[in-house]
């Protein structure tokens, strides 16, 4: 009922039809109306990730294992809700960097490697092309099955002539269909919209025709799932098909397939050319994280059914691959419109996969391995050539001609060693090698080319000798004794008991060491060395992907996109309120006039955010400006490193804005200094007004008194003598005292000045004392005053100048006799040793001169001013005429402490009446030390 | 603003949860020979999980921004 006439017809129409699609979605997206642009598209376009393996494969799986065909759908499932993080960073950065396939992807993380691009696309060649081969035997297979009809016969394609061989011509013409498909024209971002419509159909297709099937099987032939359960429950050789395995074997290779499918979802070249290259818009990733693995969801819901339904149909050993239960379940039952369903579903499985594959392969022969070598050995003769594009095309027809054959050829030689499924795992093993330089690639910064080169090239040779090289020795194109012997007869080398490791299935073994040595060599090479300035700078385009986004993504969009007027006005805004509004908008008015454009026109596109930016930076820093602008062009999260930023502009602020507290502070005090300096010089300048006034005052009275008594004599001639004698008497007393005032006031000037003359000897102090008692004892004898003398001999001398210190005595001696009361006054001069403190607070060794008279004695409100120039005491007590100049306690106060003594007026009880005048002078030191020794 | 960091996180949760759902021990839990409406438990636990984290990952990633 099925000629082969008419499956060969059908199978060609099929493939006019996707071409149509193909075609029709071409056109479209030349008139820039994507049929792809469309998540759901996208969704379904990523299940090309389903072939022939899980259409025909996965039915043969479950009926030799039962439910351990379904890790290999869990995987991804797994892989898609990391997708949102791992999927949309190597989009992101397969944008940013026009990357066009997985070994473009690598060499370029790693410094733009072209050694280990043309090494990933060497592992993906050599891995892939079992895959290719399982897509091949199961069209082929299931072609002579419906070819054979009405029989059901299993084909046995070792023992048919190569040129009867319908996997041949398979191959050809996929050869010849994806050549037409894929490399019509060549397209510098190495999209093919064409090719992923007709790959979006194609996955509803084999949707579609496996849930037919899948229906009929269940509804049509049995009773409903349960029926087919309960049946197969009977039965003890499929009874044990419903339970997993429960050893820790079995759950060790379920959860080593789990990871398997969950790396190969990610990182075989197709799945990457459909989910990375061919990605129109990355938020599409979002319907495809839950759309894709309810696709996986659904073709897998009838497989156990269909496994079951056909091992209870035909018999456990019922001479009917299980592989081919989906064809010749519909087949048996007389299915015929069915079973041709069932074919092009899987057709399309196989042309999907077989497509996508090998466009995705001969693009990265094409530009990792041959051109690189090519432009190497300068064959290319680039100067005569002008146009590359034909020679690129050529190259990729030859691959795409060159991978099939070599997938037949791995067909004829291995593929009928193994089901479906596990052909199909050996290529996934191959591609998981990827894993640690990818995902490393990722998210480590310190991964270097050395380190991907070696880590590729450990896990390459291990998967080649665990996995590859077996699959050749079982099917005898290899000696067998290799594999239960082990190389060279070393037993510790048998490729599937690698070390003695046994307990493991061989894809979790190959798994197992592929990956340790993988990722061992990865990491110990990369840590080798720091990476170099290439390497550093790809990854951290690469590691930083995401977060550039986190504040600048707006960039990449508003360059797209474009803003609105709204956007601009608030940029303004924005701009106004740190630069101020006139400036801003002149800025802007700027920067609109250099586009030609005026300011209303003006759009928010990348440039104008770029200029509001520099503009912002230049007052706010650039961090602050970018979260600014940030915050108007769009709402972004902020990142770790912006908030960093910003910490670091803010607390620099802090840090400047210290310092000028600091300097204020400083600035105040500084005020406030020169304030006191000039009060200070106010203070002094009043006082030499007052000292001026005063000076004059106290010089214009004996002048006075003088011109008087002279104008008198001159006047009148007839003045008697004695009177005369008087007023001379009286001119020449007042001559003299305006001699000693003018003499004391220059003494004051010369002290104070610092230029008087000193001279500083060893001076005892006990003869001076005594002479100028005796030099005023006239005066004391004259007023009836007794002078008293306890002097402590032998006093010890001080180093001073004499006749100042004479001065000093008599100053104090003439003090003492013009206060004490005339007749029974009383001065009494001490003298002796005594301590006193010096400016630093320790005691040293002094002289101690005390002069007490019992006159009136001072105010203690008037103590310390007595030692003010011309403050005489008792001056405004006393009514009479001040009895001298006012200058003689403050010069012997200069001259004591100028030779580092004190001078005072003690304190006396009240009782005793008198003024009480003491200085002390310090001993040298060496009398000093004499003393503390004693 | 937070938005795109919230789903991040519950993705993260999720995938964590899937890694225990699909895996042993909690297979392990169901892995008997009984079955549930004619269906082995095994089967059935497995479709179920399977389709309950779709629809998990699903809200998470469609849910409006709220």
């Amino acid at each position: 009922m099925l000629a082969g006439w008419i499956v060969v017809l059908a199978s060609f129409a099929y493939l006019g039809v996707l071409f149509a699609i193909a075609w029709h979605a071409d056109r479209r997206a030349d008139q820039g109306r994507s049929l792809i642009a469309n998540p759901t598209v996208y969704a379904l376009s990523l299940a090309v990730y389903c072939t022939t393996w899980t259409f025909y494969g996965s039915v043969g799986r479950a009926a030799a294992t039962g439910i351990g065909f379904l890790p290999i759908y869990l995987g991804p499932t797994l892989m898609m809700v990391l997708g949102w993080f791992v999927l949309r960073k190597i989009v992101r950065v397969a944008k940013a960097n026009r990357i066009t396939s997985i070994a473009d992807f690598v060499a370029s993380r790693y410094g733009k490697s072209q050694l280990l691009g043309g090494m990933v696309t060497v592992i993906a060649v050599v891995g892939v092309i079992p895959y290719i081969a399982l897509q091949l035997k199961a069209v082929s297979h299931s072609f002579s099955i419906l070819a054979a009809v009405p029989e059901v016969v299993m084909p046995r394609a070792g023992e048919v002539p190569l040129l009867q061989d319908s996997a041949l011509y398979v191959a050809a013409i996929m050869a010849a269909f994806t050549i037409l498909f894929g490399t019509r024209h060549l397209d510098a971002t190495e999209r093919h919209e064409g090719m992923v419509a007709a790959i979006a159909f194609e996955s509803v297709v084999k949707l579609v025709a496996f849930l037919a099937v899948g229906l009929f099987v269940t509804y049509g032939l049995f009773d409903g799932m349960a029926d087919i359960f309960a049946r197969a429950r009977a039965l003890p050789q499929l009874e044990r098909l419903l339970t997993a395995s429960d050893t820790a074997a079995g759950y060790g290779s379920w959860a080593a397939l789990t990871f398997l499918s969950l790396l190969s979802v990610l990182l075989l070249p197709r799945q990457f050319q459909i989910a990375v290259v061919e990605n129109v818009n990355e938020a599409h990733l979002k319907r495809a994280v839950w759309l894709f693995p309810l696709y996986l969801f659904l073709i897998n819901l009838f497989v156990l059914p269909i496994a079951l339904g056909g091992l209870l149909h035909f018999g456990p050993g019922g001479g009917v691959d299980a592989d081919t239960f989906v064809l010749t379940l519909p087949l048996a039952n007389q299915q015929g419109a069915l079973a041709l369903l069932a074919y092009i579903g899987g057709l399309s499985a196989a042309t999907g996969m077989v497509i996508v594959e090998t466009i995705a392969l001969s693009t990265m022969v094409c530009n990792d391995l041959v051109m690189p070598l090519l432009l190497r050995r300068g064959w290319l003769r680039l100067r005569e050539r002008t146009d590359l594009s034909g020679l690129l095309l050529e190259i990729r027809r030859w691959a795409i001609v060159v991978i099939l054959m070599l997938g037949y050829a791995y067909f004829r030689l291995a593929g009928e060693a193994y089901a479906l499924v596990s052909i199909g795992l050996i290529s996934f093993a191959a591609v998981a090698q990827f894993a640690p330089a990818v995902i490393g690639g990722l998210y480590w910064k310190g991964a270097t080319r050395g380190g991907a080169l070696a880590g590729l090239s450990a896990g390459f040779a291990v998967w080649l000798y665990t996995l590859l090289l077996p699959s050749f020795a079982k099917s005898g194109w290899l000696p067998d004794d290799f594999m239960a012997a082990g190389l060279l007869g070393i037993e510790l080398l048998r490729p599937q008991q690698l070390f003695g490791l046994t307990g493991l299935d061989e894809i979790s073994h190959c798994l197992l060491w592929s990956l340790l040595a993988n990722l061992g060599a990865y990491v110990g090479v990369s840590l080798w060395r720091a990476p170099d300035a290439n390497e550093a700078r790809q990854a951290g385009l690469f590691v930083d992907a995401l977060r550039a986004e986190e504040t600048g993504h707006w960039r990449g969009r508003g360059a797209v996109g474009g803003g609105t007027a709204a956007q601009v006005a608030e940029l303004l805004a924005l701009a106004g309120r740190f630069l101020g509004p006139d400036k801003a908008r002149r800025a802007f008015e700027r920067h609109a006039a250099a586009r030609e454009l005026s300011l209303d026109r003006l759009t928010a596109d990348a440039s104008l955010v770029h200029f509001a930016e520099a503009q912002l930076t230049g007052a706010i820093g650039s961090a602050s400006a970018r979260v600014l602008v940030a915050s108007v062009v769009e709402e972004e999260p902020l990142g770790r490193d912006e908030v960093m930023n910003i910490l670091d502009e803010a607390s620099q602020a802090r840090a400047y804005s210290r310092e000028l507290e600091q300097k204020s502070q400083e600035l105040t005090l500084a005020t406030a200094e020169l304030r006191a300096a000039n009060e200070r010089l106010r203070e002094l300048d009043r006082m030499k007004d007052d000292f001026i006034s005063t000076v004059t005052h106290e010089l214009r009275t004996p002048l006075t008194s003088i011109r008087a008594f002279s104008e008198m004599l001159h006047e009148d001639p007839r003045i008697e003598l004695a009177e005369r004698t008087r007023f001379l008497g009286i001119i020449v007393g007042e001559t003299e005292r305006l001699s000693r005032l003018i003499n004391q006031i220059l003494d004051l000037a010369k002290l104070e000045s610092g230029r008087a003359d000193w001279t500083s000897v060893a001076v005892d102090l006990a003869p001076v004392i005594h002479e100028a008692c005796a030099s005023l004892s006239q005066l004391y004898k004259d007023k009836g005053v007794a002078l008293t003398l306890e002097i402590e001999e032998p006093l010890p001398t001080v180093m001073a100048d004499r006749d100042r210190l004479m001065q000093v005595m008599i100053n104090l001696l003439s003090n003492a006799v013009k206060f004490a009361p005339a007749g029974c006054g009383r001065v009494k001069v001490g003298a002796g040793r005594t301590v006193m403190l010096d400016a630093a607070g320790r005691t040293e060794a002094a002289l101690r001169v005390a002069v007490a008279d019992n006159g009136p004695g001072i105010r203690p409100e008037d103590r310390e001013t007595i030692f003010e120039k011309f403050r005489q005491g008792g001056q405004d007590v006393l009514t009479d005429k001040p009895q001298g100049t006012g200058l003689g306690l403050p010069i012997s106060r200069q001259i004591v402490e100028y030779f580092g003594g004190r001078l005072w007026l003690e304190p006396v009880a009240a009782a005793e009446a008198g003024a009480h005048f003491v200085f002390t002078l310090p001993l040298p030191s060496g009398d000093n030390a004499e003393q503390q020794k004693a | 603003m937070y938005r795109s960091r919230l789903t991040t996180q519950r993705l993260a949760a999720v995938f964590l949860l899937g890694c225990l759902l699909f895996n042993y021990p909690v297979l392990a839990l169901f892995n008997k020979a009984v079955a549930v409406f004619g269906i082995p438990l095994l089967y059935a636990y497995i479709f179920l999980a399977w389709f309950g984290f779709i629809l998990l990952v699903a809200v998470v990633v469609e849910r409006r921004p709220d």
